[in-house]
């Protein structure tokens, strides 16, 4: 079985510090592949270099056999790749709706088209409120994104996320910051999302990984020190070392 | 939706007064003003085209004033090569060749000048694109053909079909109406889903590409649209002056169209028109009584930008979600 993502020997420094440390890893179409390490360990570093917002130094990236490396971040989006923001990335100065709209008319094509109103291409507006359904933010739909909570734009990251229809789907900590049952929720909603789209998760949240991830890649200081099923992390040596702490 | 805001009445009324006031001071015999009300409609028509990549698009443009000197010497120079000869190609009085110069040659400046700031962002996209102006500035300065540094007199205006230029009535009236039509074709390229993508890569560029937005090419497009209706304003400009020169695209000009964008206040439709209102009444006001007429803008852009969100149009914002 091929893998959907590929990543081999992916290497980035910045200055003197090793961001991303000869790292290998697949990504199998349908999983739920969990990223964890201790603060520094690389893991936004290495969704930047996925995502194409940062470039690596050496080493290739393959989406479904075919070589990204060098691939643009907005081509990379029409591949079929999305990310979420660790720190909430949206237009603040637009509507809720405005927003997931956008991602919709990414994905609809039509965006060179000058004349009529954006409001009034239906099909996108509608598409985009059932987006915002499935999140729990259709009454929100027409307030000023900076008017919302933090958890709010955690919600719009997922409704972004879902809305560009991407296969892939690269979650930067999609509950950092969230309230327990906040995070809870959205367990819950990703766990639904399972086989459907393919998900490269980064989390902090331990109770969340274990709960959704297939697979398991730890990352220390760049590097992957391991990586197998949920269980076999959970039991592993060096990770608890390394990272989930001794008991 | 359906009720008229705060600014829709301002700017109702705005519109009205320049489409009445002007005419009404030249059958009161007060020719002057109609003079002041054309300078004012025709910067208008280059603020709002630069309110386009600077409102919406996030884009600082410090050289605009070069599209408007490209637009009167696409009036100067044919006009003048048909008064003295030379250069046959483009000599000539036809207004509809001046147009199209002048709309051709600005867009052309602003996709080879824009492919290239635009790989810049903030304070070097500000320097870069003044260089730019300053350069159009320098060339046009150095073209002893043209008179360099002195300018050039169009002795005949732009020919164009049922209007007649010389009739400043007339002309008044084809400014005004390209204001009008500035101001709409404005509003319905941000209103569109290339304005959202325009407006989202403003608020958000790594959001935006994250969505699949190439938003340089979508930049550069609006850059050049801008630079388009700005050389219009050139046009318009030279028409109305009949004499053209380099000080037209020097950097400080630049500085006043965005000083007129700012004050007005940048992302509204009227805030460009109501801060060249502003710039021209100030001027003529102040420079009868004084030669530090700049001192009174100074101080005003300060007020403003310290106390009113928004510009001027900031004032009548209602509580609007």
């Amino acid at each position: 079985m091929t893998p959907m993502l590929q990543v081999a020997n992916l290497r980035k420094s910045f200055g003197g510090v090793v961001a991303t440390d000869d790292v290998n890893l697949d990504v199998i179409k349908g999983e739920i592949h969990g990223i964890i390490g201790p603060n520094g360990a690389g893991k936004t570093t290495l969704i930047s270099q996925l995502s194409g917002a940062l470039k690596p130094d050496a080493g290739a990236i393959t989406l479904a056999g075919k070589d990204i490396t060098h691939t643009p971040a907005y081509k990379r989006a029409r591949l079929g790749i999305t990310r979420s923001f660790q720190i909430t990335s949206l237009v603040m100065e637009m509507t809720v709706l405005d927003n997931i709209a956008l991602a919709v008319q990414a994905q609809d094509g039509t965006s060179f088209r000058f004349v009529k109103p954006a409001h009034k291409i239906s099909h996108i507006r509608e598409k985009a409120t059932e987006y915002l359904r499935q999140v729990g933010l259709r009454r929100r739909a027409n307030d000023l994104t900076s008017s919302l909570s933090h958890g709010e734009h955690r919600q719009m990251e997922i409704a972004l996320a879902l809305a560009s229809e991407a296969e892939l789907m690269l979650l930067d900590e999609p509950m950092a910051g969230l309230g327990p049952e906040e995070s809870k929720n959205l367990t819950e909603f990703l766990l639904k999302l399972k086989g459907s789209r393919t998900i490269l998760l980064i989390e902090h949240d331990m109770d969340a990984v274990f709960a959704l991830a297939d697979r398991i890649s730890v990352l220390v200081y760049g590097r992957v020190i391991a990586t197998g099923p949920a269980d076999e992390i959970r039991n592993n040596r060096d990770v608890r070392n390394a990272y989930l702490g001794e008991e | 939706m359906g009720k008229i805001t705060k600014i829709g009445w301002v700017t109702a009324i705005g519109m009205v007064a320049l489409a009445v006031l002007p005419p009404f001071f030249l059958m009161t015999g007060q020719a002057f003003y109609l003079d002041l009300a054309t300078r004012l409609v025709i910067l208008a028509i280059a603020a709002v085209s630069l309110n386009l990549i600077l409102g919406f698009g996030g884009m600082v443009s410090f050289g605009h004033a070069a599209f408007i000197g490209l637009g009167a010497y696409a009036v100067g120079i044919p006009a003048h090569h048909a008064t003295w000869g030379g250069f046959d190609l483009i000599a000539s009085y036809n207004g509809l060749l001046h147009l199209a110069l002048a709309i051709g040659i600005s867009a052309l400046f602003a996709l080879i000048t824009g492919a290239i700031s635009l790989r810049t962002k903030g304070v070097y996209f500000i320097m870069i694109t003044m260089a730019f102006g300053q350069m159009a500035f320098f060339l046009f300065q150095s073209l002893d053909v043209y008179n360099g540094d002195d300018g050039l007199t169009i002795d005949v205006r732009s020919e164009l079909p049922w209007i007649n230029l010389d009739e400043p009535l007339q002309l008044y009236g084809l400014a005004y109406v390209s204001l009008v039509v500035a101001m709409l074709l404005t509003r319905m390229i941000v209103n569109s889903r290339f304005g959202m993508v325009l407006q989202g890569a403003k608020g958000n560029d790594e959001r935006m590409v994250t969505l699949g937005f190439n938003t340089y090419f979508y930049r550069l497009t609006a850059y050049v649209i801008s630079g388009a209706m700005c050389g219009y304003s050139g046009f318009l400009l030279g028409n109305f002056t009949t004499f053209i020169s380099p000080d037209m695209m020097h950097w400080t000009r630049s500085g006043e169209l965005m000083f007129m964008v700012i004050l007005g206040g940048a992302s509204t439709m009227f805030g460009p028109v109501l801060g060249s209102s502003v710039f021209i009444l100030v001027e003529e006001l102040f420079s009868h009584f004084t030669v530090f007429w700049h001192l009174p803008f100074g101080l005003m852009l300060i007020g403003v930008v310290l106390f009113i969100r928004g510009g001027l149009m900031g004032l009548f914002k209602g509580k609007r979600g």
